[in-house]
């Protein structure tokens, strides 16, 4: 078994594997217990996984762990914000009740919220297109696009 | 009605059996406790408890399948019992605490599960109030936030008056309790906001997949390569290099490995090297449709009959019209895969899964493993969503089996393949259709045949994959109950008849996807309803209303009409050209002739040149009668529009003759967010009516408002879904 520091929502850890192809989305998951982060696909298609590595959107389910390190800022949806104090992307999601079970939203949030920092005032067309690799079977789309549009003012 | 006190009082007064499932100790305790709560559908206890605090738990059979009705169910609770929603606690789902009000299915947890939940605390709230005047010396009472006054002075809880105690009341479904009148609602109606997305949205929830308990291992399944295909020689040398493997299980053609970690069971699997018989038990997709056509029918079941159709049909001066349609094998596609934890400790079972029938789940398991029902336990936890019978039973089944040869708690989680592959499908729909109609353009006869799988003794129950894989007890049959649902029509034409051949057999294991047959039935009858407007020169909506003779439809077709700002004439458009041609579809159902009427417009843009079809908006109308939260609809609704929307352009589970093929997105993709059309929703809320089913409803008019928009654009009927570029040019130039 190997050792290696990682950083996760701004918090050094050290995670222990004995394969560096591992995934980040099971260490993430299995070993540091987070639940944002969710297995859709394992094959980079659907966007469930999706966590912040140094700010962009990236599929934590296609990552292997040895392409990160401790200079590497891994940020997830629980690091994004609280029920408490949420994130202005969830926040949005929230007031437009924009889920329905929910699994896929960890990936529409951390896509969006990566988007939007660099995009200001997208217009609905870049937002769609900006989420188009992220998969909804529930059909929350409608309310997913208002979501990303109301935080747009926000963030 | 006095509250009595009963012997389980002490039990239901300590708290130990209400637990909150997310912690897996307390519901170990209150299980080794073995004690005995109500669940009868008679008794109040069995839905409802209320402790010295005032908290209300809410006991309820039906589960949510990601469609945030849970919020609905304590709204309900919450308006009848007079206490504010964040003073309810909901257990769903769990088969030693729950009552079993039905699998959550059909539309029917508000409509049933719902209404029983109703009466229940209808049924409490009157005992309270009862003890309450009697405690006050009143019956001049108001009730507030749980808390019951005599003219504003004298109060008392009702955790004061119940606190842990049983209510001890019969319900009797034939002599209701009398209910709260809708014009007194105050949070039934409204747009609350869902109890669970904040946690959702945070990373805070607890999913199926996120649930673990302790000494667990995990486990993963090798499924054959072939449907049938027996295994023949298991190499473990590969997987020896793998730490954290623990050993490979196999059990006659069932095959996994069980790890420490997730990650090592999936190299373990994917390491692992076996060897498979040949097995070819797939028709040829590409002659699907005959094969179908061509299957044994096990039984003719005949719907809607009036008059006599071959008379009417025979007839001098009727022009026969004639179409068939047919409807693909579709996958479920839940975003994550399916997932179960399962414990076999001191003879009993424990499974933790998302079914949406844990009460069948519970007998299915007992069956497979020769085991009493008593000693099953089957707890629901929140999966992503499910539309349907998909794999949760599945990889319910898979971790029983596992835990049960290595004698630990195992959690089994579907690989994307795993689920693609093997969660049971949406089975190939066939529909011939045949109309009379004179010549003034009146429709005097109609028929229908329904080719779909047989519903077999049981109906309900499909097989478990591990079961069958390896030899264990199981019911041995296809299972789909219901599917003839929207075969009959409800349009008042002279003569009718509607046939539902069912098979004896279909390519796979058959299951219900979303609006199960009732969405395949509704898109030929409303196809075919808009071909014989076509043929008779007329307006396809008011060709509709003229055989309509129900208040609520009609008014539903008015508003709709007014809402799409539907422009009355016949279709096609005949002047369409150009590169682009744009055209609107109606389509309407009452649903199962007895409950919801919707009925939608679609506009669509044809591309001549590829053959793309684009569908910028719907506009729909939507009428269950008492609507218990509009928000929590409207997001059923545009969930419905969205995903059938994708069902119809895009989606067919591709296989050859041993197995699925279309094991991904790539190969079996879904709607993007491009592609989604614009919607919107009228509803219309009756509050005075029963509150009717809304999960599936409005999923049914879908295809067939897509298909007569595009006819209406091109003049081109579209009849095979899904309606691919390719099908779409190859229709062009046929014309």
């Amino acid at each position: 078994m190997a050792k290696k520091p990682l950083t996760v929502n701004g918090k050094r850890v050290a995670v222990t594997y004995d394969d560096p192809q591992m995934p980040l989305l099971y260490v993430l998951r299995d070993d540091l217990g987070l639940h944002g982060p969710r297995f859709g696909c394992g094959l980079g298609q659907c966007g469930a996984c999706t966590v912040h590595i140094d700010g962009a959107a990236v599929r934590s389910c296609v990552t292997p762990l040895s392409t990160v390190d401790v200079s590497k800022k891994i940020v997830t949806l629980e690091g994004l914000g609280s029920p408490e104090k949420p994130h202005p992307v969830q926040k949005a999601f929230i007031d437009e009740q924009a889920a329905q079970c929910g699994y896929c939203i960890n990936g529409m949030i951390m896509e969006s919220a990566a988007f939007l920092a660099k995009n200001r005032k997208p217009t609905e067309a870049a937002i769609k297109d900006a989420l188009a690799n992220n998969l909804c079977r529930c059909g929350t789309h409608a309310r997913i696009v208002r979501a990303v549009k109301r935080a747009s003012a926000r963030v | 009605m006095n509250i009595q006190i009963s012997r389980r009082d002490a039990l239901l007064g300590s708290g130990a059996l209400i637990v909150s499932f997310a912690l897996a100790d307390s519901l170990t305790g209150a299980h080794a406790q073995g004690a005995a709560k109500p669940l009868a559908l008679t008794e109040v206890d069995s839905f409802l408890a209320i402790d010295k605090t005032g908290k209300v738990t809410v006991y309820s059979g039906k589960v949510d399948l990601g469609t945030g009705v849970t919020t609905a169910l304590r709204q309900i609770v919450a308006e009848e019992l007079d206490v504010p929603l964040s003073r309810i606690e909901l257990i769903t789902g769990d088969t030693l605490l729950t009552p079993d009000q039905g699998t959550t299915w059909a539309s029917v947890t508000i409509q049933v599960g719902g209404m029983q939940l109703r009466q229940a605390a209808a049924a409490a709230r009157q005992a309270l109030l009862a003890e309450a005047a009697r405690k006050l010396g009143t019956d001049n009472l108001t009730v507030a936030d749980g808390v019951v006054m005599a003219g504003g002075r004298k109060k008392v809880t009702y955790g004061e008056l119940i606190g842990g105690k049983s209510f001890a009341i019969k319900l009797d479904p034939k002599q209701p309790v009398k209910e709260k009148s809708p014009k007194d609602y105050k949070v039934v109606g409204k747009p609350i906001p869902r109890v669970d997305i904040p946690a959702k949205v945070t990373g805070r929830f607890t999913y199926m997949q996120d649930f673990r308990v302790p000494g667990m291992l995990h486990g993963r399944v090798v499924r054959p390569p072939a449907i049938g295909a027996k295994l023949e020689k298991v190499d473990e040398s590969a997987i020896k290099k793998i730490p954290g493997v623990v050993r490979v299980v196999r059990e006659g053609n069932f095959l996994g490995v069980i790890a420490i970690t997730e990650w090592d069971a999936i190299r373990g699997a994917n390491a692992l090297k076996a060897t498979w018989s040949k097995s070819e038990t797939l028709p040829d997709q590409a002659k699907l449709w005959e094969h179908v056509r061509a299957s044994k029918v096990a039984k003719e079941e005949e719907y809607g009959k009036t008059g006599n159709t071959a008379e009417a049909m025979a007839k001098d001066g009727v022009k026969i019209i004639k179409a068939t349609y047919d409807f693909p094998i579709n996958t479920h596609g839940s975003i994550g895969p399916s997932c179960a934890v399962a414990e076999f400790k001191d003879g009993v079972l424990t499974s933790w899964s998302a079914s949406q029938a844990t009460h069948a789940l519970r007998k299915q398991l007992a069956q497979m493993f020769a085991l009493p029902v008593e000693k099953v336990r089957c707890i629901y936890i929140e999966g992503s969503g499910c539309y349907g019978r998909n794999g949760h039973e599945d990889a319910a089944a898979d971790a029983a089996l596992l835990a049960k040869t290595v004698g630990t708690p195992i959690r089994v989680q579907w690989s994307r393949a795993d689920e693609h592959g093997w969660d049971p499908k949406g089975p190939p729909t066939l529909m011939d259709m045949r109309a009379g109609m004179d010549a003034q353009g009146n429709v005097t006869a109609w028929e229908g045949d329904f080719y779909m799988p047989q519903q077999t003794p049981g109906g309900f129950l499909v097989p478990l994959v591990a079961a069958t894989l390896a030899g264990m007890p199981a019911a041995d049959h296809i299972a789909p109950g219901n599917v003839f649902q929207n075969a009959a029509i409800g349009y008042k034409f002279p003569n009718t008849r509607s046939v539902c051949k069912r098979l004896e057999t279909t390519p796979f294991r058959p299951s219900w996807i979303r609006t199960p047959g009732r969405m395949q039935n509704t898109y030929a009858n409303e196809c075919f309803m808009d071909e014989l407007a076509a043929a008779a020169n007329t307006d396809p909506l008011e060709f509709r209303r003229k055989y309509i003779d129900d208040k609520r439809g009609l008014e539903l077709l008015d508003r709709l009409a007014a809402l799409a700002k539907w422009e009355k004439r016949p279709s096609p458009l005949k002047n369409a050209d150009g590169a682009v041609a744009k055209g609107r579809g109606v389509s309407y159902v009452k649903y199962e002739l007895v409950r919801t009427y919707i009925g939608a417009v679609a506009e669509v843009e044809v591309d001549r040149r590829t053959g793309v079809i684009r569908v910028p908006k719907f506009t729909l109308v939507h009428d269950c009668g008492q609507i218990i939260n509009p928000d929590g609809l409207k997001n059923q609704i545009e969930g419905n529009v969205i995903q059938t929307t994708s069902r119809t352009l895009i989606e067919e589970l591709k296989f050859d003759r041993s197995q699925v093929t279309s094991l991904d997105w790539a190969s079996y993709p879904i709607l993007k967010f491009p592609q989604v059309p614009d919607i919107v929703i009228e509803l219309i809320d009756r509050p005075n009516e029963k509150p009717w089913g809304a999960g599936e409803p409005s999923a049914a008019v879908i295809p067939s408002a897509i298909s007569n928009a595009v006819f209406d654009a091109t003049g081109v009927r579209l009849r095979s879904v899904p309606y691919t570029p390719a099908k779409v040019l190859a229709a062009m130039h046929a014309t």
